[in-house]
């Protein structure tokens, strides 16, 4: 059995690489697959740290952050294609007030 | 079977960070969304190396499934799959999160949590069940357990979730 550190070390590298994704990137389509990148991550960690402890909580949670992930990816691409839109560009730069 | 787990674990993670890094790298957003696919099922695979195997079922069909599809409907919507779309100028930005991401992954690594977690682990027999469909639905819908009134709200989660993609998206009316 493979230690429970070596998965929570490659989770923390995971949610890292989505970090900087989400700090480079300027494209909001990118940003959001960095941010699924780091649910991803916290879901390994979820689910490596109930297998340690031999409870099912840690996969309870995960069940939910998959929920939620649907639900967010769903909204923000609408917004995504709204911002496109009204605005025929979706680079992140150009978008800078919440009011338009 | 110790040193095949081993062997098993260091691939997924090495195909893992290689693809999150491609997410990143490349230029054309339809790449990223094909290697975030690979991620996707590579964290799927860890999953039934960590004995989770209903939500490495789930990740496939929810993340590699329905999230991706709805990726790629966006991009090709949009029509951005061009490379000169959306030019990804040097800026200042790069270095410094470059720098914070080393700090910060450096931080994760060296944090209290991870050096000072119980070394004792539960044993190959009792995590044997843990991620079978009857562990996770018998502690879903007990009540006894915190689960049940959760689960409940995620589905008005999800249903707000439709309504509200579907009045952002709409074109007005007018």
């Amino acid at each position: 059995m493979v230690p429970t550190h070596f998965y929570l070390v490659l989770a923390g590298i995971l949610f890292t690489i989505g970090v900087i994704g989400v700090l480079v990137k300027r494209n909001p389509i990118v940003i959001f697959m960095c941010i699924e990148l780091m649910l991803n991550a916290a879901n390994l960690t979820f689910v490596a740290l109930g297998r340690h402890f031999g409870q099912t909580n840690g996969q309870m949670y995960v069940v939910f952050a998959l929920a939620v992930a649907a639900a967010e990816v769903s909204v923000g691409l609408g917004i995504i294609v709204m911002m496109f839109r009204q605005k025929e560009t979706i680079d992140i730069d150009e978008v800078h007030l919440l009011k338009y | 079977m110790l040193t095949a787990s081993y062997i098993l674990f260091w691939i997924l993670a090495l195909i893992g960070i290689g693809s999150a890094l491609m997410v990143v790298l490349a230029r054309n957003p339809v790449r990223s969304a094909l290697f975030l696919v690979v991620t996707f099922l590579t964290v799927a695979v860890l999953y039934i190396t960590l004995s989770a195997q209903f939500l490495a079922a789930v990740q496939v069909m929810v993340y590699a499934g329905a999230i991706m599809v709805l990726f790629l409907f966006v991009i090709m919507l949009l029509n951005l799959s061009a490379p000169e779309a959306l030019k990804e100028r040097g800026t200042i930005q790069r270095p410094i999160a470059l720098i914070l991401g080393a700090m910060f992954i450096t931080a994760l690594i060296f944090s209290q949590a991870l050096l000072e977690m119980p070394t004792k682990a539960a044993h190959a027999e009792e995590i044997a069940n843990l991620g079978t469909v009857q562990t996770i639905g018998l502690s879903l819908y007990n009540p006894n357990l915190p689960w049940l009134f959760p689960f409940e709200i995620t589905s008005i989660l999800l249903l707000i979730a439709v309504i509200g993609a579907i009045v952002l998206a709409k074109r007005k009316l007018d």
